[in-house]
């Protein structure tokens, strides 16, 4: 045990982010009730989350341990921390205009959107299984908030107390896989348990070993939504408000992966053996259930939340290849999806107008006539969603499929490129309404979309089409920064 | 130069969303036929050697992994590009006035599916070529969905999985050639193969050859595969139909022909007679449907079904006459029929009815029409002097080498096809005309533009029908060069067991010998 719990400033450098996010996270409760002019939360949280890549950035610099070795900074924890640093900003540009129409613009929104990614930011850099339980606790609990935020909205009750059920009952079951295998290894930090379990003399039983890790698995397929325990992602974010359900889809899943990797490639990498067959049996689950579920809904939010359920599957494919470049994979497909998603979630949120009137598929009838643009960008989130070449989720799904075709998987190969030509069939439902329908009443009478969105919706389409051409931009990255398999 | 017809359809296809919308077809118009003009220039180097690849560009475009940016033209795409570049500008003009709505988006679609398809044609890397494949695909969906007929929206969902299913197996079977070879780039793949280098044993090579062929026969399309074919057809505006049969169906062929056979000899050879059964079977069943069609669009889809049947068939007959007869008849296809479903839409113009049995003795009102339309059907049925009766002689003279009962059950395609399309022209044509009917044609024969959209189709079925040489020697060679490629990995395998064969004179026989060691000493 160190002696010295007193920080040093490469420590607060290396813990910078969250520092930074909480003190203003927390400033702006202090600020709300003397603010009467909400907009200055706006701009101020984007301004903070700007200021927090910077000292990520700076954090990369000196990289390593901190805290008694609790968090690390390397690359893969910088870039996930960049991408929920993304997401949020993503999200505030397209919740201010949302906000203010609801009429609940206020700081605590932001506040806790705040306190959401230093939860996030926490689980990317944890390197000690108390840490990832902390981490995921704040990031959850901020987004249960979150979901039920516009509380007079009986769809945003409902919708945050399944989460908030399910979401404990989940976070339980990490925790009891967090006690067992400390049982276990007597340590919750991630290399020493990797030490423990690969030293010859560890004695106790690989299956209490490996419940442990079934444990865990349950907490954080839960987070990531793939299936045995999707079932509640629908419900959520169909309930939340269009910009929450944005954010979580990307943002709070980003990090869970991220810890997901961290813990099962470092801590159980020793006994991959075991859990590997299982993640690819999830990924298939949650691929099949994800898209089918998905082909019948009539609601383009709970459509994007079975799609985002699918994609959850294919990330688990590239997990299951337990490789380097599969997790290199994973980080080039997450941060494509980002864009692809929230984009989507962006233009729906335009859409749907004052409480959220239009959220039906068949509304979007002729959006193609009334604001083609919008119908056109749109039309490049779906085409990147069904993953059609010269979008990014095209390469995101190409390094997966070739990732897993790398170990081997090949029918997991097969049946997943399969499950993205059934994906493919509900994607192209929306372009069928945007295009070949008629303008109905929900597209007609359209306000101008306002700046922010706009210039998320365009920055996100324009980054799904640079990825998809250049992609060699974001996966040089991965590529640099990326979580060794047996490191 | 084969970079800027490649490219150019790109930046038509912005350029076309930045002109207003009345402006749009005549800024397609012109477009296309600058492109077309351009690309008359690709003929003269690629003649002059057209067994090589011609206007080679090799850079890298993303480095992890290695894909490549490599196009070329060889003899056996040559003509594929020019038929692509030749029929957008008569699809633009066939648009003319039955395009009424969103005029814009219809002309940027169509020269954007110009360049997906260009790009298929000239890809020599996998990954590339897959690019484009599906690049294509989506504004043909729009094209059928968005101007199409009454069920249009589910002819274009159809049209899209169908090909997105088959596609996805390929991109699995090319990540696969990946890994094996450590390359995207298709020369390459096949110089290892050559060199024994890359060696796919039987049983990787039979999933990976029904990967690439299942996409391709769904998008020829093959018997049983063949079901979107005809909705698509019928749902698509006329320029849709013409671009679909003319053009997006030899993707398929192509493939066949390009990656099929070079890359898989062996498997090629072992699914032949079940490939060549499916293609009989579609000729004659093809040609049956299309016998008791009533909907005159529905009817020519059908023949088509039957026509590449025979494409099919000359690609698995594995000889030089057949494979020529099967590419040479791509483009007789591509000019007939892209001509029928032409025709077929000027009477829509007109009639604004598809059933056959709304028209009959249409030729007293509409005489030019009549003979145009005459002309085409002859040409489809295979009438000689006309470019389809060389085609098919050639498939069905090449088959009938391999084994004549091949040759004989094709032949009964030929027969029905008189069948179906003379009997077509009859209902249509002559006959007694109900008052209805007539007065939709009085003065209603062949206008200026549509004088300019068809003659020189008419022109091309004469012209490839007298003098098929000047198109069939590119081919020839071409074919020639494949069927070596191919015929070279199957010797490996017959010469494999055999004890190491004498030095031979000829260089690829020492090649084959030295590999053939190479074979043994690794068993």
């Amino acid at each position: 045990m160190p002696a010295n719990l007193w920080p040093s400033s490469t420590d607060l450098l290396r813990f910078g982010p969250e520092i930074l996010l909480t003190l203003i996270g927390t400033l702006m409760m202090v600020l709300e009730p003397l603010l009467d002019n909400k907009r200055v939360f706006r701009t101020l949280s984007l301004f903070t989350l700007l200021a927090a890549i910077g000292v990520t950035m700076a954090a990369h610099g000196v990289p390593g341990l901190s805290y008694a070795n609790m968090i690390i900074v390397d690359g893969f924890a910088t870039f996930f921390r960049l991408l929920v640093l993304g997401v949020a900003i993503l999200t505030v540009l397209i919740s201010g205009d949302y906000l203010e129409k609801e009429g609940h613009e206020s700081g605590e929104f932001y506040a806790l959107l705040l306190f959401s990614v230093v939860g996030q930011g926490i689980m990317a850099c944890a390197n000690e299984l108390i840490m990832v339980f902390v981490g995921i606790e704040i990031s959850s609990i901020a987004s249960y908030i979150l979901t039920g935020y516009l509380r007079d909205d009986k769809r945003n009750n409902e919708a945050a107390i399944k989460y908030f059920l399910l979401g404990s009952f989940a976070t339980a079951f990490l925790l009891y896989g967090v006690a067992w295998i400390y049982g276990l290894t007597g340590s919750t930090n991630l290399t020493d348990i990797r030490t423990v379990l690969s030293s010859p003399n560890f004695t106790n039983s690989a299956s209490l070993v490996g419940m442990s890790a079934a444990l865990m698995f349950v907490g954080f397929a839960f987070k990531v939504s793939a299936a045995p325990f999707q079932s509640w992602a629908p419900d959520v974010y169909q309930g939340a408000p269009a910009p929450v359900s944005a954010f979580m889809s990307a943002g709070p899943k980003a990090a869970a992966f991220a810890v997901f990797i961290r813990v099962f490639l470092t801590a159980y990498g020793p006994i991959s053996d075991t859990w590997v067959p299982l993640v690819g049996i999830a990924a298939l689950a949650t691929m099949t259930i994800g898209n089918f579920a998905a082909l019948r809904q009539n609601n383009i939010k709970r459509l994007l939340a079975y799609s985002s359920i699918a994609h959850a599957g294919y990330v688990l494919v590239a997990i299951a290849a337990h490789s380097t470049v599969g997790t290199q994979a994973v980080m080039f497909y997450l941060a494509s999806y980002v864009f692809m998603n929230v984009g989507a979630f962006a233009v729906v949120t335009y859409f749907a107008r004052k409480g959220e009137r239009y959220v039906s598929i068949d509304d979007l009838s002729g959006l193609a006539v009334r604001q083609p643009a919008m119908a056109a960008m749109l039309t490049i989130f779906m085409l990147s969603l069904i993953g059609v070449p010269l979008t990014a989720g095209f390469f995101g799904k190409f390094y997966i499929f070739k990732a897993a075709l790398d170990s081997n998987l090949v029918w997991l190969t097969i049946l997943g490129l399969l499950n993205s030509a059934v994906a493919a069939y509900y994607y192209l439902r929306i372009l069928v309404v945007m295009y070949m329908r008629e303008p109905g009443e929900a597209t007609n009478n359209m306000d101008e979309a306002p700046f922010a969105l706009r210039l998320t919706v365009w920055a996100s389409a324009l980054a799904t089409l640079v990825l998809g051409v250049m992609p060699g931009l974001l996966l040089d990255v991965a590529g640099r920064w990326v979580l060794a398999v047996g490191r | 130069m084969l970079d800027l017809v490649l490219f150019l359809p790109l930046v038509g296809f912005l350029l076309a969303l930045l002109v207003p919308a009345e402006k749009a077809k005549y800024f397609a118009l012109i477009f296309s036929l600058v492109l077309f003009v351009i690309s008359l220039g690709l003929i003269g180097p690629v003649l002059a050697n057209p067994g090589e690849y011609s206007f080679v560009t090799d850079t890298p475009w993303i480095s992890t992994p290695n894909i490549r940016y490599h196009i070329g033209l060889d003899g056996l795409s040559l003509w594929l590009v020019i038929l692509t570049t030749f029929l957008t500008p008569l699809a633009v003009l066939v648009s003319w006035n039955y395009i009424g709505h969103r005029m814009k988006e219809y002309y940027a679609f169509l020269i954007l599916l110009e360049f997906g398809v260009i790009g298929v044609f000239v890809s020599l890397d996998l990954f590339l070529y897959y690019v484009f494949w599906e690049v294509g695909l989506v504004p043909m969906y729009f094209l059928i969905g968005i101007w199409g007929h009454d069920r249009r929206i589910y002819a274009a969902v159809k049209f899209f999985l169908y090909t997105m299913v088959g596609s996805v197996l390929m991109l699995v079977a090319i990540i696969y050639l990946y890994l094996k070879s450590g390359t995207f780039d298709y020369t390459v793949i096949l110089q290892q193969m050559a060199s024994g280098q890359l060696k796919l044993a039987p049983e990787e090579a039979l999933p990976l050859f029904l990967a690439f062929f299942v996409a391709f026969a769904i998008k020829v399309p093959l018997f049983p595969l063949h079901t979107w074919l005809p909705d698509a057809h019928v749902e698509a505006p006329t320029a849709g139909s013409v671009m679909l049969a003319s053009v997006m169906l030899k993707m398929g062929t192509y493939g066949l022909v390009r990656y099929c056979l070079p890359l898989f000899p062996n498997a090629a050879r072992e699914c032949a007679p079940w490939i060549v059964g499916l293609a009989i079977i579609g000729i004659v069943y093809g040609a049956l449907v299309a016998l008791v069609q009533p909907n005159m669009k529905k009817l020519v889809a059908y023949s088509s079904v039957s026509h590449l049947g025979f494409v099919v068939l000359g690609v698995f007959s594995f000889n030089q006459l057949a494979l020529d007869g099967a590419v040479y008849q791509m483009l007789n296809h591509g000019v007939s029929t892209g001509a029928l479903f032409m025709l077929v839409g000027m009477m829509y113009e007109r009639r604004h009815s598809l059933e056959i049995s709304d028209y009959g003795g249409v030729a007293t009102q509409v005489p030019h029409l009549a003979t145009v339309f005459l002309i085409t059907t002859l040409a489809s049925v295979g009438l000689p002097l006309l470019n389809n009766f060389v085609g098919e002689l050639l498939v069905l003279q090449g088959a009938a080498m391999v084994n004549i009962s091949w040759a004989v059950f094709a032949a009964i395609g030929v027969i029905l096809s008189a069948c179906y399309m003379l009997w077509l022209y009859q209902r249509v044509f002559f006959g007694r005309t109900s008052h209805d009917t007539a007065h939709h044609f009085e003065n209603q024969d062949l206008k200026t533009r549509e004088w300019v959209a068809i003659v020189p189709l008419l022109v091309l079925m004469v012209w490839m029908g007298v003098a098929p040489m000047g198109f069939l020697a590119p081919i020839s060679v071409a074919d020639n060069k494949t069927l070596q490629q191919s015929k070279l990995n199957v010797e490996l395998k017959v010469t494999a067991p055999a004890p190491p064969a004498l030095p031979g004179s000829a260089g690829t026989t020492v090649q084959v010998a030295q590999t053939a060691a190479g074979v043994n000493n690794a068993r």
